[in-house]
């Protein structure tokens, strides 16, 4: 390895700076690309945050119910990303997730009623780690580059998914290409009564403190962390097993995506079809990101991008804005995130980086 | 029977063409040391590009369009990977995300709902006198839309320079070894920058002929994984412009076989097609990935100056 680059001083500039100036330039943008497009700037905008926060149906029903899967995904691609792997298959262990737990309260759920549902979870959060398994075992055994392998898993279990939906667990008239509607003793209890919030929020935000638990307080956390942030010296250094902690990484990480697709179908969907996820594992690396990789913040930030999906949704409705809108501004903050990261990496260089 | 042969190696050629476009462009930011995860963005500007210039009124405004949304697009990458040196993989990550959304967001804005009944130009097949007279392989190689030939001269175009000019041999250089190259007196970077936006040009192609010599207008989201799959064809290609190409072929093969058993009438699902070219990318990277061996400076971060 050589010697860093030495540090140019023309863009020595305090970070705080970098970070409000990449809000500016988000919103900047985010109007340019309305205005661009044909539509009303301000009425967008003000659609946006009525839709977000501009009542407590927006705040309870939309913007959290959507934060929910976002926050679950959110920390399975953050367990993933400081483990040193680029987990970008969340969105298929979530839709594997989801046929599981579909599948499991569909036979059971009839004869168990809501005792169905810690199996069904048990059984998303297995499919989600069945799903990453594969791209696991690809990159341990061939040293196949897991952001292609998750990718292309995420394509086997949407068309996965679309066969079932058609297929062995197509609903009985053999009309729509979804699975029977879950009975109603089998939905998930609502956490808030009057609204849609149901207990996956609560579910989310228990997983978002076991996550900080284990990645700031346990040993297996640190041994994640070392692994993560140099392979080399975990191995040489530290003497540990860094294949074995990579593959428990990726599983996790696997197990709390397809958690992720179970409290999604037995809390807002009822029913297994293909588009059920409106691409929350993909939104999920701006949720890790936007969080610096912290298990804590990823509740903040997944909560922030479900008020913008919700937001955009309403956007949508009263605007005409097309929902698309959402993964242009994701993009955004990711390559504000990194770019501004770069810019204040060059005053003060650091060795450890994400996914390098 | 020989019919459906004769149609599934055309098939085959007209499907591989913008996977093979796509991996070569890949395949030279990769050899100096840049991949690109973001292809997949890029090829999708190219789609949007492309329908945009052919609604202009001719095939040819639709190419040169693809080709300029996808340099475009592959400059927004080169600006943060190659000088601000940020993460490529989750730089590129971002690309696809922000790409595809936005395509989508414009073609609703530009052309409303009722897009899929956009008409556009379209190519026709071109038969090559001669040539395209050979049995079986002769209509399948050489009656193709005019892009697949622009294929054909890409890559031998990119074979010559890659191991016959100095440039492409700086390029290699500043791929395996960028100090030694900065030595030489080579800018990395630089060269980078330029071997980031050929791709983008190549895989703006690719969208164009997706767009005018296969589907024949746009949807969201229509490049449907290409990007991905060009990389592991980049892989099992070994770097090679041949090898790339042969590459490709085999994933048009995988994709055209939907077309074969739809006309044989087979009780399959015909979800196991769809899904067949992902996991056919999945046992290739498996076999190919740890013997081929990858430009050794793929996907640093730390080197020099413009």
């Amino acid at each position: 390895m050589t010697p860093p680059a030495p540090p140019r001083h023309g863009v020595a500039v305090h970070p705080a700076i970098v970070v409000v100036l990449f809000a500016a330039a988000i919103i900047a943008l985010l109007a340019f690309v309305l205005a661009a497009s044909g539509f009303e700037v301000a009425a967008s905008l003000a659609a946006l945050v009525r839709g977000a926060v501009g009542s407590p149906y927006a705040i309870f029903s939309a913007t959290l119910v959507r934060a929910t899967p976002l926050i679950l995904t959110g920390l399975a691609v953050t367990l993933a990303f400081k483990g040193g792997i680029l987990n970008i298959g969340a969105e298929g262990q979530l839709l594997t997730g989801a046929a599981l737990a579909s599948a499991v309260v569909l036979s059971l759920g009839p004869a168990l009623g809501r005792g169905v549902l810690p199996i069904a979870m048990v059984a998303a959060a297995l499919g989600g780690a069945a799903c990453a398994l594969i791209p696991a075992w690809l990159r341990q055994r061939f040293g196949v580059l897991e952001v292609i392998s998750t990718i292309m898993m995420n394509f086997v279990a949407l068309y996965g998914v679309g066969y079932l939906v058609r297929g062995p667990m197509q609903e009985p008239t053999r009309i729509y290409p979804q699975s029977s509607t879950f009975p109603d003793t089998t939905h998930l209890p609502l956490l808030l009564p009057g609204s849609r919030l149901h207990i996956g929020f609560a579910i989310a935000v228990v997983a978002a403190m076991l996550a900080w638990y284990l990645v700031r307080v346990t040993a297996a956390g640190f041994r994640l962390r070392v692994v993560g942030a140099n392979p080399q010296a975990a191995a040489s250094a530290a003497q540990l097993d860094v294949d074995a902690v990579r593959l428990r990484v990726f599983l996790l990480s696997g197990a709390l995506a397809g958690v992720a697709g179970g409290v999604e179908v037995t809390g807002v969907t009822f029913a297994l079809y293909e588009n059920l996820s409106p691409g929350y594992g993909y939104t999920a690396i701006a949720v890790a990101l936007l969080a610096g990789l912290h298990p804590g913040f990823v509740l903040a930030s997944g909560i922030f991008l479900g008020a913008l999906q919700a937001g955009a949704a309403a956007m949508q409705r009263e605007a005409g804005v097309p929902l698309a809108l959402v993964g242009v501004v994701e993009a955004l903050i990711i390559l504000a995130i990194v770019g501004g990261r770069a810019l204040i990496d060059r005053r003060a260089p650091r060795a450890a980086e994400v996914g390098t | 029977m020989s019919d459906q042969v004769a149609a599934f190696l055309e098939a085959t050629v007209r499907t591989a063409t913008p996977l093979a476009l796509a991996a070569l462009g890949e395949s030279i930011a990769e050899r100096s040391g840049v991949i690109n995860v973001g292809l997949e963005g890029v090829i999708i500007a190219g789609c949007f590009g492309a329908v945009v210039g052919a609604r202009q009124g001719s095939v040819a405004a639709g190419v040169v369009a693809g080709v300029a949304a996808g340099v475009a697009a592959a400059l927004v990458f080169a600006c943060f990977v190659v000088w601000l040196r940020t993460d490529q993989i989750i730089t590129g990550t971002a690309l696809t995300l922000g790409a595809l959304g936005l395509t989508g967001m414009l073609y609703r804005a530009v052309f409303g709902t009722a897009g899929a009944a956009l008409s556009i130009p379209t190519m026709r097949p071109l038969a090559v006198p001669v040539l395209s007279a050979i049995p079986v392989i002769g209509p399948a190689l050489f009656q193709q839309a005019a892009v697949t030939y622009m294929l054909y001269a890409a890559a031998a175009g990119t074979w010559w320079f890659l191991a016959r000019t100095h440039a492409g041999l700086a390029l290699r250089a500043v791929g395996e070894y960028p100090e030694a190259a900065q030595a030489a007196g080579i800018r990395p970077a630089r060269v980078q920058g330029w071997a980031v936006l050929t791709s983008g040009a190549l895989a703006g192609l690719a969208g164009a002929s997706l767009v005018l010599a296969q589907v024949g207008t746009f949807a969201e989201g229509m490049s449907a994984g290409r990007g991905f799959i060009a990389i592991a064809i980049v892989a099992l290609g070994r770097w090679r412009p041949l090898g790339v190409s042969l590459a490709a072929l085999l994933f048009g093969a995988a994709t055209a076989l939907q077309y074969l058993f739809q006309s044989t009438g087979t009780q399959l699902p015909y979800q196991l097609f769809l899904a067949l070219p992902y996991v056919l990318t999945l046992m290739v990277l498996a076999a190919s990935t740890s013997r081929g061996r990858a430009p050794a400076a793929m996907g640093r971060r730390d080197l020099g100056v413009w």
